[in-house]
């Protein structure tokens, strides 16, 4: 009885005119392991179908919240921006050197900047022979 | 403010919208164009056009009719700007070689001898065959994605039937390919 009903609705198939359901009921029967010799040569079909349905889109879709990411970049940045406004010294308090140094330090920096001047004020001097120098040669360059 | 919050639709909102059918549209996909990874690239761009186009989606009555129909455009684009960039001849060269390389692997495999059937015949039979036998979809929803009379896909799929269940007993009797 049941494999009659399973000839007409093959007939039925290849015809197109199976419903869906009469369609599941195929392929429920061709996945069966007691499947008629000579019904057999259209197991693989209906059995490709059943396994075909089963193969899965597994990739990451990227999605991105576009607009909303860049509102929200600048939203942080102004908050940042704010909180740095906040927390900085308005106008740096003035620091004097008495502040910074001891007494004693200044007066050795002093010494120090003394001894420097002097010793830059003696190559100085030493730079007035060389404009003599270059007065005479200049003569010379000129009268060619 | 509920239209607000209808409109910002969160991405795992999104996610459980496009959940129930992104495999059906990855194996349309598939269907088409026979390669994997070409199918996962069709699939990702679909989903993200339809991520994009989200403020709209409560307007669709039938957002997986909709995705499928993109897909189904998206993928025969896809196939006809490979004819016209000359990649035929390619393609069928690296068919060839897989269905040989595949064919000594699996000679005994008569369910995969299916899948190269379905792949040799032409793109209206295969996507009515892959929406009828695969997914199950109804008559109705078939004629809407694939905007065809009702006849004309009752022709084209017994059509498609009877060719792969011809071809299928050739490689049953006679074991060629």
């Amino acid at each position: 009885m049941e494999l009659y009903n399973i000839e007409k609705l093959l007939d039925k198939y290849f015809e197109a005119t199976t419903t869906v359901a009469e369609e599941e009921t195929l392929r429920a029967y061709f996945l069966k392991e007691d499947v008629a010799p000579h019904l057999e040569q259209h197991a693989p079909l209906f059995n490709y179908f059943t396994e075909a349905k089963e193969e899965r889109f597994t990739k990451q879709v990227p999605l991105k919240p576009r607009k909303n990411y860049l509102k929200w970049v600048s939203v942080a940045a102004v908050a940042v921006f704010i909180v740095g406004f906040y927390f900085y010294p308005p106008v740096p308090t003035p620091v004097t050197l008495a502040d910074e140094y001891t007494q004693e330090e200044i007066e050795s920096a002093q010494e120090a900047f003394a001894l420097l001047a002097m010793n830059f004020n003696k190559g100085t001097e030493q730079l007035y022979h060389l404009e003599e120098f270059e007065k005479t040669t200049n003569k010379f360059l000129i009268k060619k | 403010m509920v239209t607000n919050s209808f409109t910002k639709m969160k991405q795992t909102e999104f996610l459980h919208i496009v959940l129930p059918f992104k495999d059906k549209l990855f194996r349309m996909a598939k269907r088409l164009l026979v390669s994997t990874e070409e199918a996962e690239d069709a699939t990702q761009e679909i989903l993200i056009k339809l991520w994009l186009k989200k403020h709209k989606m409560e307007t669709y009555t039938n957002v997986e009719a909709f995705a499928m129909t993109m897909t189904k455009n998206f993928c025969l684009d896809r196939l006809k700007s490979k004819q016209a960039g000359n990649l035929k001849l390619v393609h069928s060269n690296y068919t060839d070689s897989n269905t040989s390389l595949q064919n000594a692997l699996e000679a005994k495999d008569s369910i995969s001898w299916v899948e190269r059937i379905m792949a040799e015949l032409p793109e209206q039979q295969k996507m009515v065959l892959q929406l009828r036998d695969v997914e199950q979809y109804e008559y109705e929803e078939i004629e809407e994605l694939l905007d065809m009379k009702p006849t004309a896909i009752r022709v084209t799929l017994s059509r498609a039937r009877k060719t792969v269940r011809e071809k299928l007993m050739e490689k049953h009797n006679y074991g060629i390919v």
